[in-house]
């Protein structure tokens, strides 16, 4: 079926109508129904589909929310306190949205690792781990800027925290502090911006990276647990011989995986919406006041990694930038992934010992990193937090001579599945 | 495209065009990035206050809120400014030279008159409200500890006169406000011989 402008017409009545003005049967194909994926990708690969319908679900959400929710200092604690008691079902509407965030970073995590895993980001898919990369610092700063919104406790100090780290630049820092706030301390003019930034500014660049995300993918094709491109043997057709179709292969896989997270998901959003304090911290139960700082300040859990590492640098030289530059240094230095990991194969099916360990240790430090940052700074957790530091910079930094070490599995011309 | 176009000519042009272009895009951006400083209103809530110190009793301390941020006074006891006098060996900047204070208040005490100590109550790390610990050997903090103020954020120490320990995540002393006393029983926070706020 033709469906390209040049004279014949693309099948008849409406289909054919809209088909000769705008590419929708060719977007179908090219991006839904004719979109090879490997035949032999795992359970590791639904979270990519999750974290879209998660996204779906706080963009729907959030649109719901803002309409009873007050940007305002004197109103917003108070509003998010009506939508909870007074706007018929506004509980489940925010507890979707609040544990949405949590779930969010939780199916992305597990996206990033499957990543680190299989190699996903090796060439020629290093623009895709870019595109996600950005993904995930525009969630970050989508979180941040969503959590002074109930303008609790905790979102106050938070962000006073958070605000402050741009003050310690030398020289420029104050002013900068001081033109993200919009004024002297964290107020009414700085919520009012968050709510902007979050609601219109972030969501927009996040859509666009998505697009751009699976436009790359789609470009160049998914990868797969073996670490081999399904691209080189295709049949008289120019089909993969080791492709399915996204659609119907690929979809019912998601459907399923879709119903799993939503029966967990849902059991969170009943049962547990703050997670012991997790997911809701109790100190943000309580109106935001600027005279009064919580017995213990953190994060919520998806930053607190990156908080531990913040709080584990002591200040030299009259200044404590180092520990901010730490901080952002983690983050960006994920982006370069592509480029330290030198190993002769993708997959950790054919890695040796030493990327095994590697990876192993960094998703250790992730995890006790993210648990000491959780914990007040004393005792045990300040030294645990620099010996993980160090662990996790010490897996970027020494990638490019651990990864070519030892020995390596051949691996297979074509994927290895079995039909099911 | 022709053989007898002058390459030369259109790459001036359009280097030109686009470098004047910048310069647009530049100064429509200005409005949008100067838009985010404080306003007009923000700076005009900024002004100094005005504090009652008379009816404050030895060892009590006063907040007060000033740009958002809570100002302490605290009278200081004898014993209190005893403590800031041996408190040197653990200190960081003891001198206060890599800290924030108004000239009068560059002394050992970090005050106009020692009895009366005004510091911003928020901590030179990440700004975080530290907690008054007046009473030695709090053990909140520590069976050691000689009193003084501590940050619940990120365990920062600072001693009875705003001067931060040694080894904690704060670099330099707690900020100290410009101020003055406008009698024996009032003081302005914002303002001073020097400054004006």
């Amino acid at each position: 079926m033709a469906n390209q402008n040049d004279g014949t017409i693309a099948g008849g009545g409406l289909w054919g109508w809209i088909n000769a003005r705008f590419p929708l049967d060719k977007m179908l194909k090219q991006h839904v129904t004719e979109y090879y994926a490997p035949k032999n990708i795992n359970a590791w690969y639904l979270f990519g589909s999750l974290s879209l319908v998660v996204l779906a679900m706080q963009l729907v959400t959030g649109i719901y929310l803002t309409m009873s929710y007050k940007p305002a200092a004197t109103e917003a604690f108070a509003s998010v306190e009506y939508i909870m008691r007074d706007v018929d079902w506004g509980w489940l509407i925010r507890y979707l949205h609040s544990t949405g965030a949590s779930a969010f970073f939780i199916v992305v995590y597990l996206h990033m690792f499957r990543g680190l895993m299989y190699g996903s980001y090796r060439a020629p898919r290093e623009l895709i781990w870019i595109f996600g990369m950005l993904i995930y610092l525009a969630l970050m700063a989508e979180g941040f800027f969503g959590y002074l919104l109930p303008w609790g406790n905790m979102s106050y100090w938070g962000a006073q925290v958070i605000v402050s780290l741009f003050g310690t630049i030398p020289v420029i820092g104050d002013t900068l502090s001081e033109w993200i706030r919009g004024d002297y301390f964290i107020s009414d003019i700085t919520l009012n911006r968050f709510f902007a930034l979050h609601v219109v500014a972030i969501p927009l660049i996040m859509v666009f990276l998505v697009v751009a995300h699976l436009l790359a993918l789609h470009e160049v094709g998914s990868g797969n647990p073996d670490g081999v491109e399904i691209k080189k043997y295709k049949d008289a057709n120019g089909v993969p011989l080791d492709g399915m179709k996204f659609h119907p292969y690929c979809t019912v896989e998601d459907i399923l995986a879709l119903g799993v997270f939503l029966l967990i998901f849902c059991g969170v959003v009943f049962f547990a919406p703050a997670l012991g304090g997790v997911f809701l911290e109790p100190p943000n139960f309580e109106i935001a006041n600027p005279m009064q700082t919580p017995p213990h300040i953190a994060p919520v859990w998806y930053y607190t990694p990156f908080y531990a590492m913040l709080r584990a640098v002591p200040s030299f030289l009259g200044t404590q930038v180092w520990g901010v530059l730490v901080m952002f240094g983690a983050i960006l230095i994920m982006f370069f992934l592509p480029w330290l990991d030198r190993s002769p194969v993708k997959s950790i099916r054919y890695k040796g010992w030493i990327a095994k360990v590697a990876l192993a240790l960094f998703a250790v430090s992730f995890v006790v990193l993210a648990y000491c940052g959780m914990q007040p700074p004393s005792g045990i957790f300040p030294l645990l937090a620099r010996i993980f530091t160090i662990v996790y910079f010490a897996f970027f930094l020494l990638m490019p001579w651990w990864s070519r070490m030892g020995s390596f599995k051949p691996v297979p011309d074509r994927v290895t599945s079995n039909a099911h | 495209m022709s053989a007898d176009v002058d390459q030369g000519r259109r790459r001036l042009l359009v280097t030109a065009t686009a470098l004047t272009g910048a310069v647009g895009v530049a100064l429509a951006v200005t409005p949008f990035v100067a838009s985010w400083k404080p306003s007009a209103r923000a700076k005009a809530l900024g002004a100094p206050v005005d504090i009652d110190i008379s009816k404050l009793e030895p060892g009590a301390m006063l907040t007060v809120e000033w740009r958002g941020k809570p100002v302490w006074v605290v009278r200081r006891t004898p014993e209190m400014l005893k403590e800031v006098g041996q408190a040197k060996p653990f200190l960081l900047d003891p001198e206060s030279l890599n800290s924030v204070q108004p000239a009068y208040a560059k002394n050992e005490d970090r005050a106009l008159k020692p009895e009366y100590f005004v510091v911003l109550g928020v901590c030179t790390h990440l700004g975080c409200s530290p907690m008054p610990k007046f009473q030695p050997g709090d053990l909140t903090v520590s069976a050691d500890w000689p009193g003084g103020f501590y940050c619940p954020c990120h365990g920062s120490k600072f001693d009875l006169a705003g001067r931060v320990w040694k080894g904690v995540p704060a670099p330099s002393n707690l900020t100290v406000p410009p101020y003055s006393f406008v009698s024996d029983g009032r003081i302005v926070v914002g303002t001073d011989a020097t400054h004006a706020a």
